[in-house]
């Protein structure tokens, strides 16, 4: 087995697997803490409501197995936003392992619809799985909160302000995005994670 | 910046892909897995599956195509027909749908928006309205594929859905379906003013410039279309090329 797969009260995880397939790796979906904690790689996926997730999360014992992991650790959608210290959905305290809070975007004129769904651009501000080829290419995102720019931002994306598109501290990597969903570009972003 | 979408629609009826003209006869256009994954290889942003298939044969038939459809292709896709409560919704994403779109169903029972948008979030759930202009001008809805018309009016109605957790509108034009002389561009841009979410645009696809008008006077976030794809006569690579070159954001 390559990567586990947590398994938690957020949906899409069949499309992670999918994807993984695809990639030709060996992936288990899973709630196991061993399994989980001896994994070579861990993805965090997801799509679903802050608060909800992180008291499942704790009630299965899962947020202290997250925040103990020490191999690389791939957070995706809701999965970037619980591996921050807050999120204003639902005013829920997460993860803590990236030091930044979540924030709900707020519209500044007729045109900003939320969610920001659809295809947008990432721009890379240093190292990381976005890495400096992909300047400018689009990425599926599907969201309504999200993680301003910081000192774990690795790569940006504007839509209404400029906000974190992937997140990397330690051995923690993240993205608002679904590289999933992103077509050649997400597989070449799961790809850059594998290998790391 | 957010590009605009370009989404080619699969009406899938015992497994193969069809179309309606009007939404009264089907022609047939190949195999659902393998027509998504050339659209995706060409650009498509989206795509939709639609069931048009009313046996409960036909339904499970349905289920496993979703399945095949979220293992062969890497772009979002979205799923609809026949969906009546929050148990099929359920079964259409644990399958790998990204979205689902409700149509008849929320109009006979609204309260249903409200349920999958509480349970999986609103970016799940697109509503679906099937409508045609009367002779005061007045849009009114349809129900089963338009087949059936109610006492709701379209920005009534796209409104309340905004309101009970849709998390995008998919607007056909009846008047504008199959007749491949451009979409409802006044209705949508009147829509995208009193609405907060993303609006999808259906019907009346014809040529390329339809797709142009669309993005800047109808104001669509995104444009669907079915048999102009299935038979290329406009292929989706071009059609975004086109659209790139006029200062339209599309993903190249």
């Amino acid at each position: 087995m390559d990567v586990a797969i947590i398994k938690y009260n957020a949906g899409n995880n069949f499309s992670v697997m999918c994807a993984l397939k695809r990639l030709g790796v060996d992936a288990v979906l899973t709630d196991d803490r061993d399994v989980i904690t001896s994994a070579p790689k861990v993805i965090f996926p997801g799509v679903g409501e802050a608060a909800s997730a992180m008291s499942y999360l704790k009630a299965h014992g899962l947020d202290r197995v997250i925040r103990d992991l020490r191999q690389p650790v791939l957070g995706i959608c809701i999965g970037q936003q619980l591996l921050c210290r807050h999120s204003e959905e639902n005013d829920v305290e997460c993860l803590g392992i990236f030091d930044a809070d979540v924030r709900r975007f707020e519209a500044q004129t007729q045109c900003d619809k939320i969610p920001h769904m659809g295809w947008n651009t990432v721009r890379p501000l240093r190292g990381g799985i976005v890495t400096e080829q992909l300047d400018g290419k689009y990425v599926y995102y599907v969201h309504s909160y999200y993680v301003p720019v910081g000192q774990d931002t690795d790569s940006v994306t504007e839509y209404i302000l400029p906000f974190s598109a992937s997140m990397h501290k330690d051995n923690f990597y993240a993205t608002q995005f679904h590289p999933e969903k992103s077509g050649g570009v997400g597989e070449l972003i799961l790809k850059n994670f594998l290998e790391l | 910046m957010l590009a605009k979408r370009i989404i080619p629609c699969l009406d899938v009826k015992d497994g193969t892909t069809v179309k309606g003209v009007n939404f009264v006869n089907f022609r047939e256009a190949g195999d659902p897995v393998e027509l998504g994954r050339r659209y995706s290889d060409a650009g498509a942003d989206e795509l939709v599956y639609l069931d048009i298939t009313a046996s409960h044969e036909g339904r499970r038939t349905f289920v496993e195509l979703v399945k095949r459809v979220a293992s062969a292709i890497n772009i979002p896709f979205t799923v609809g027909g026949g969906i009546s409560d929050i148990a099929d919704v359920e079964k259409l994403l644990d399958a790998g749908a990204d979205k689902i779109s409700i149509n008849s169903a929320a109009i006979r029972n609204p309260r249903l928006i409200d349920g999958i948008a509480s349970r999986f979030g609103s970016q799940v759930c697109v509503v679906a309205i099937d409508a045609k202009t009367t002779a005061d001008n007045d849009w009114i809805c349809y129900l089963n594929g338009g087949r059936i018309p109610t006492d709701k009016t379209l920005f009534h109605w796209a409104k309340e859905a905004q309101e009970r957790g849709a998390g995008e509108i998919l607007f056909t034009s009846m008047d504008h379906d199959g007749v491949k002389s451009g979409f409802a561009n006044d209705a949508l841009a009147a829509l995208n003013d009193i609405l907060s979410i993303p609006v999808i645009a259906s019907g009346g696809a014809g040529d390329y410039k339809d797709f142009y008008d669309v993005f800047t006077i109808g104001k669509a976030d995104a444009a669907l279309a079915a048999s102009i794809f299935h038979f290329n006569e406009v292929p989706v690579d071009k059609l975004k090329r086109y659209l790139n070159e006029r200062n339209i954001t599309v993903r190249l």
